[in-house]
């Protein structure tokens, strides 16, 4: 070999490097772009798709309790009382009353939803259980902490406790997954305690106050050891 | 005749080799390139048993050597009754959590936090596990097994909330939680704290007390969620949030970082009389 093909051929190999160092975080970046987009259309899809609940005003006007925050910096909610037409259907009625829970309330710190988050489907189970699909921004948007992940699950249960009697719980889907948290802290893989009535009993855990008495230090039996976990992908 | 085959032969059987080595060197320099751009972006995702030395964040008042703290699955108790407290600061790697406009970030502060809590339950003859000692993020269930393995262990989670009354603390213990189903003698992993409510509603009421003697506005008790960490830890398990990442002067949380840990040793010295080991790791007591 040559000195002049060597040259040729060490050249060529440092051209390639160097195309290669610039092409591939250029071509990473379009991947994630190309699949961001791909994202927001889907997502653009579902909110057309899920078309907002229009008030009827022939629906009775009732008084509707919603439960927003209390206070801008208190982790508790407190009922509004708003005047809307609802329907007598559990699931319309669950559509119109979480629609204007997202809608937020006049103070806008009281907010317990981000604003941006869009209710895309409810649908009722024959045992009581409402499934309420929120889109993305749900959990994306809502300031992350035990305190005001737990405040936005109580104002959904509590404004449907006090509106739609045919709810005896829900389920909080994230664009259509079940998610294993909010934000980070508080469990979604579970149903949350809306009405205590008679119905059958949730296999999954419940947000409702705990029922053993606070002095009660042990359990009348002991389950023994520990199962292995159920890693999940 | 043959010389000159020969001659040809070496000439042509150099340049192929130079050129196919060339390719392969190209290949795999593109590969590596691709593969350390990459890794930069993803952080380490890590068990709680990598034991990668502590990285003292810039500005820790109290840093301390990252040797003090325990394997979480290396300490044997020797001695029966609590003993060892599971500290677990929340989030790390590129799980950052709560993040104030200021550049505040959850996770550092958490870390920060946990090495003065350390040291004030040590000082309570605590031996302290921690679920990490960097930036490191394990999954809710390894945290969980950190504290599982333990005989005599209560678990603290420490988190910084983005929202509520600045200068308060709050603790949580795990919402209700269906019956053990105990037909083989084994507690659910999904269902771990089911059993140990009340130790942890006793637990978190003696740590708030603490908590609420020292940070005026915080509440009387502890107070309940549906906390995903909590959920599968086989122990008295509290999670303590700060409030929060929202303060202007990420100082403001730095001087409640040893009330908050005096508390927590305090509360966990109150609790140690009440509860009772079960004898085996994980089991109910």
């Amino acid at each position: 070999m040559t000195a002049r093909w060597k040259i040729l051929l060490i050249g060529g190999l440092v051209i390639a490097v160097v195309a290669a160092a610039i092409y591939f975080p250029v071509l990473r970046r379009r991947v994630k772009l190309a699949a961001k987009l791909q994202q927001q259309s889907e997502e653009q899809a579902r909110r057309e798709l899920a078309q907002p609940i229009a008030i009827n005003p022939g629906d009775p006007r009732v008084k509707a309790k919603l439960f927003w925050a209390s206070d801008a910096l208190d982790s508790t909610v407190a009922p509004a009382v708003v005047e809307l037409p609802l329907s007598n259907d559990p699931v319309l009625r669950s559509k119109q009353v979480l629609n204007t829970l997202l809608a937020g309330p006049v103070d806008t710190e009281l907010r317990t939803l981000p604003p941006d988050a869009v209710l895309l489907a409810f649908y009722l189970l024959p045992d009581g259980t409402g499934i309420a699909d929120f889109s993305e921004a749900l959990a994306t948007s809502i300031p992350s902490g035990i305190a005001s992940e737990q405040l936005a699950v109580d104002s959904i249960a509590r404004t449907l406790e006090a509106n739609v009697t045919q709810v005896q719980r829900v389920k909080i889907l994230i664009h259509g997954q079940e998610v294993e948290t909010l934000a980070g802290h508080l469990d979604l893989t579970g149903a949350f305690v809306v009405n205590t009535g008679p119905a059958p009993s949730p296999s999954k855990p419940a947000s409702s106050a705990p029922t053993t008495a606070p002095g009660m230090l042990t359990p009348e039996k002991s389950p023994g050891k520990l199962a292995q976990p159920e890693r999940k992908p | 005749m043959l010389l000159e085959v020969r001659n040809i032969v070496r000439i042509r059987v150099p340049i192929r080799t130079y050129f196919l080595f060339g390719m392969i060197a190209a290949i795999l320099t593109g590969a590596a390139i691709v593969y350390s751009s990459q890794t930069a972006v993803q952080a380490p995702q890590s068990g709680p048993n990598t034991q990668s030395p502590a990285t003292p964040p810039a500005g820790s008042p109290q840093s301390g050597p990252p040797e003090a703290a325990t394997s979480p699955f290396s300490a044997q108790p020797q001695r029966s009754g609590l003993n060892i407290v599971v500290l677990d600061p929340a989030h790390g790697g590129v799980d950052t959590g709560a993040r104030g406009t200021g550049g505040i970030r959850e996770s550092e502060i958490v870390l920060e936090l946990a090495v003065q809590v350390r040291r004030a339950l040590e000082l309570q003859g605590f031996q302290v596990v921690q679920t990490r000692q960097g930036n490191e993020n394990p999954s809710f269930d390894d945290r969980s097994a950190a504290a599982n393995a333990q005989r005599g262990a209560v678990f603290v989670t420490m988190h910084i909330s983005s929202t509520g009354l600045p200068g308060t603390a709050r603790v949580y213990v795990n919402s209700d939680l269906p019956p053990v189903a105990d037909s083989n003698g084994l507690i659910p992993w999904e269902q771990a704290q089911a059993p140990f409510l009340g130790l942890s509603r006793k637990f978190g009421d003696l740590v708030q007390g603490q908590l609420t003697q020292r940070f005026k506005g915080s509440p009387d008790g502890a107070q309940t969620a549906s906390v995903r960490q909590l959920r599968t830890t086989a122990a008295p398990a509290i999670a303590v949030e700060i409030s929060s990442v929202a303060v202007e002067n990420r100082a403001e949380l730095d001087r409640m970082a040893p009330g908050i840990a005096d508390a927590i040793a305090r509360g966990a010295a109150a609790f140690k009389p009440s509860y009772v080991v079960a004898s085996t790791p994980g089991a109910a007591p």
